[in-house]
C-alpha cells in the first residue's frame, strides 16, 4: 500500500544532513559547552555555530538567540517573561483569538497574576486585521502577540502592518513564528518585531531544538531561576545535539527556502483544487492565498474528523483534524470557532500538510482516496440524510 | 500502541447493520454534532422481539464501533432484555475504550433505549420503568467528560 504522510504540522522527517550533523554530539563530542577545557571547547563551538544559522534565518544576531526546548516553551517565556519585565508600566496585554495554547494559555496565567488580556477576532479567513489590533491596545498595555502564521489552516498574518501600526513607542511585539519559520521568508527587522519564538521540528530539524529571538536591549524575565546559561535568561545544560541539529535544519530551510516553497505551493494548489472538484460540500479554511505554502484545510460537512483520520489511515494516508473527537479535550478548533465556522463544520475539519517528502503521486492519491472514505462515512450520517431529505423537500 | 482495541476497529472499518428502516417502529435519536456525536437508531419490532436494529451515526471511530455493537447485541433480543444492555456491557464488548470516549458508549444504549420508548409509545405498550418515565434531559456536558 501507498504510504502518504501529510501532517508535518505534528511532525517532520529530519534532513539526513541534519542527523548527520547531529550524530558527534551523542557520541564523541559529549563536553558541557560551560567546562574550561577541550570537551567543552568542542560543545561550545557547536552551540555558537547554531546560534549563528538560526540568527541568519531570521535576520538577527546571534546574541539575540535563546535557545530553548519547544515553540511551547518559547511562547511560554516571551508572553510571561515580556510581560512581567514590564508589570510596573501596566497589566494590559493583547494577544489573538487563534493564538496556539502555549500563548492562550500562558495569557490565562497572567490573568491570575493580575494582568487583563485583550482577545482580538479575526475574519472569516482567519486574518488578524491591525486595525482591530489598534483598537484592543491601551496606555497601559505591555505586550503585543499576534502569530506570525496559523498553525491550523495556515494564514499568514500582518505581522509588519501590525508593528508599523504600534510604531516605536508602542508595547512589545511578540509573534509566534513556530508554523512559520523556516517554510517562508521570516526576517525579524522586517517585520519589525521585538521577540519571535521558532522551532526547528517545524522544518525538518529535531524536536527539543527551539529558540526565542529577543531584540537586544529588550528586558525579558527568565521562566526557570538557575545558572548562566543562555545569558541566565534559560539556565540549565544546554541539549547540544538538539540545538546543533536545529542550527543544521535552519541552514538547510535556508538554502532551499524559494525552490521548496515553490513546489509546495503548486502541490497544495493541485490538492486544493483537486479535493473541491472531488468532495461536494467541502470548503477550504484559511486565507486562499495568504497561507503557508504546504498548507492544505477544509471542513467536510456532515461527517467527523477522527473517523476520517481513521479511514484515510488504513489508506496510508497521514493528516490531522480539529475535531471535538480528535481533541484529548473533546472541543473543536478554537481557531475554527473563531473564524466563525459552526461547531457540525469544525467537526469535519481536516488539514493536509506536505512536506520536503511530498510529490504530485502523493497528491493525486489523497484526491482518489479521500472521495471515497467521504462517501463511505456520508452514506451512514445521519446529518448527510436529513439533507439529502430536506433537499428533495 | 492504537489508541482502540482491535474489536472497536474492526467494527469500525466493517461496521454491522448500518442503515435506516422504512417505516421503522420506533426511532431514537441521541447527541448533537457540537459535541461530535449524533447517533439515530431504528427498530423493527415483532412479538415484542427486536426483528430489526439499524442505526445512522455522526461522529468519531468510538462512536461507530459503539453503534454497530449495540445492534448486535440486541438484534433478535425481546424489548426488555435490549433494555438491560448498560454503557458498560457495550463498552466491554468492545474490548474497551479510551477513557474520553467512554460517553460514546452512553450515547449507544440511550439511542436504542429512546428507540424502545418510541415504539412503546406509538403502538400504546406499557412499559413500567420506561414508559411511565421522564427522560433525563440529554446530558450537554457529556461531550467534555
Amino acid at each position: 500500500m501507498r504510504k502518504v504522510y501529510m501532517d508535518n504540522v505534528a511532525a517532520t522527517p529530519l534532513w539526513p544532513e541534519v542527523r548527520e550533523a547531529m550524530l558527534p554530539f551523542l557520541g564523541e563530542v559529549f563536553g558541557n559547552p560551560q567546562s574550561l577545557h577541550a570537551w567543552g571547547d568542542g560543545a561550545r563551538d557547536a552551540l555558537e555555530q547554531a546560534r549563528e544559522q538560526v540568527a541568519a534565518l531570521i535576520g538577527g544576531t546571534a546574541e539575540e538567540i535563546i535557545f530553548t526546548s519547544s515553540g511551547t516553551e518559547a511562547n511560554n517565556m516571551a508572553v510571561k517573561g515580556l510581560a512581567r519585565a514590564k508589570a510596573d508600566q501596566g497589566k494590559h496585554i493583547v494577544i489573538s483569538a487563534i493564538e496556539h495554547f502555549s500563548i492562550m494559555n500562558s495569557a490565562r496565567t497572567l490573568q491570575k497574576e493580575g494582568f487583563e488580556v485583550s482577545m482580538v477576532p479575526v475574519d472569516g479567513f482567519g486574518v488578524v486585521s491591525p486595525d482591530e489590533v489598534l483598537k484592543h491596545v491601551r496606555n497601559d498595555t505591555v505586550l503585543v502577540s499576534i502569530m506570525h502564521a496559523n498553525g491550523e489552516v495556515g494564514t499568514i498574518e500582518p505581522v509588519a502592518e501590525i508593528a508599523g501600526r504600534l510604531g516605536r513607542d508602542g508595547p512589545v511585539l511578540h509573534t509566534d513564528a513556530v508554523a512559520s519559520s523556516g517554510n517562508i521568508p521570516v526576517d525579524v527587522r522586517e517585520l519589525g518585531v521585538h521577540a519571535l519564538s521558532l522551532a526547528g521540528n517545524q522544518f525538518n530539524g529535531p524536536r527539543g531544538g527551539a529558540a526565542l529571538w529577543v531584540k537586544r536591549g529588550v528586558r525579558m524575565l527568565p521562566l526557570m531561576d538557575g545558572g548562566i546559561q543562555e545569558g541566565g535568561r534559560r539556565p540549565g545544560t544546554e541539549d547540544v545535539p538538539a540545538i546543533v541539529g536545529l542550527g543544521k535544519a535552519a541552514e538547510m530551510a535556508a538554502t532551499t527556502l524559494t525552490a521548496r516553497m515553490q513546489k509546495l505551493s503548486a502541490l497544495r494548489h493541485s490538492l486544493i483544487d483537486g479535493v473541491l472538484g472531488k468532495v461536494e460540500h467541502s470548503i477550504l479554511t484559511g486565507h486562499p492565498l495568504q497561507r503557508l505554502p504546504g498548507y492544505a484545510s477544509f471542513c467536510i460537512k456532515f461527517i467527523e474528523g477522527e473517523s476520517i483520520l481513521m479511514l484515510l489511515n488504513s489508506h496510508g494516508i497521514a493528516a490531522a483534524s480539529g475535531s471535538a473527537c480528535t481533541s484529548r479535550a473533546l472541543k473543536a478548533s478554537h481557531v475554527l470557532l473563531a473564524m466563525g465556522v459552526d461547531h457540525e463544520a469544525a467537526q469535519g475539519s481536516m488539514l493536509f500538510t506536505l512536506g520536503i517528502d511530498t510529490n504530485q503521486e502523493d497528491v493525486d492519491y489523497v484526491v482518489e482516496k479521500l472521495p471515497q472514505v467521504v462517501d463511505r462515512l456520508r452514506q451512514m450520517s445521519p446529518l448527510y440524510s436529513k439533507f439529502l431529505k430536506e433537499q428533495r423537500g | 500502541m492504537p489508541v482502540y482495541s482491535e474489536k472497536v476497529m474492526q467494527h469500525f472499518m466493517n461496521p454491522h447493520n448500518v442503515g435506516e428502516i422504512e417505516n421503522a417502529d420506533g426511532v431514537g435519536e441521541i447527541g448533537n454534532p457540537v459535541c461530535g456525536d449524533m447517533m439515530t437508531f431504528y427498530i423493527k419490532v415483532k412479538d415484542n422481539r427486536l426483528e430489526d436494529v439499524k442505526y445512522k451515526t455522526f461522529g468519531c471511530g468510538a462512536a461507530i464501533a459503539v453503534s454497530s455493537i449495540v445492534s448486535d447485541m440486541v438484534k433478535g433480543k425481546t424489548l426488555e432484555e435490549a433494555l438491560t444492555v448498560t454503557p458498560a456491557m457495550v463498552a466491554k464488548e468492545l474490548e474497551g475504550l479510551p477513557k474520553n470516549k467512554l460517553h460514546c458508549s452512553n450515547l449507544g444504549a440511550q439511542a436504542l433505549r429512546k428507540a424502545i420508548k418510541n415504539y412503546a409509545l406509538s403502538h400504546k405498550v406499557d412499559m413500567p420503568g420506561l414508559t411511565d418515565t421522564e427522560e433525563p434531559e440529554e446530558d450537554e456536558h457529556a461531550c467534555e467528560t
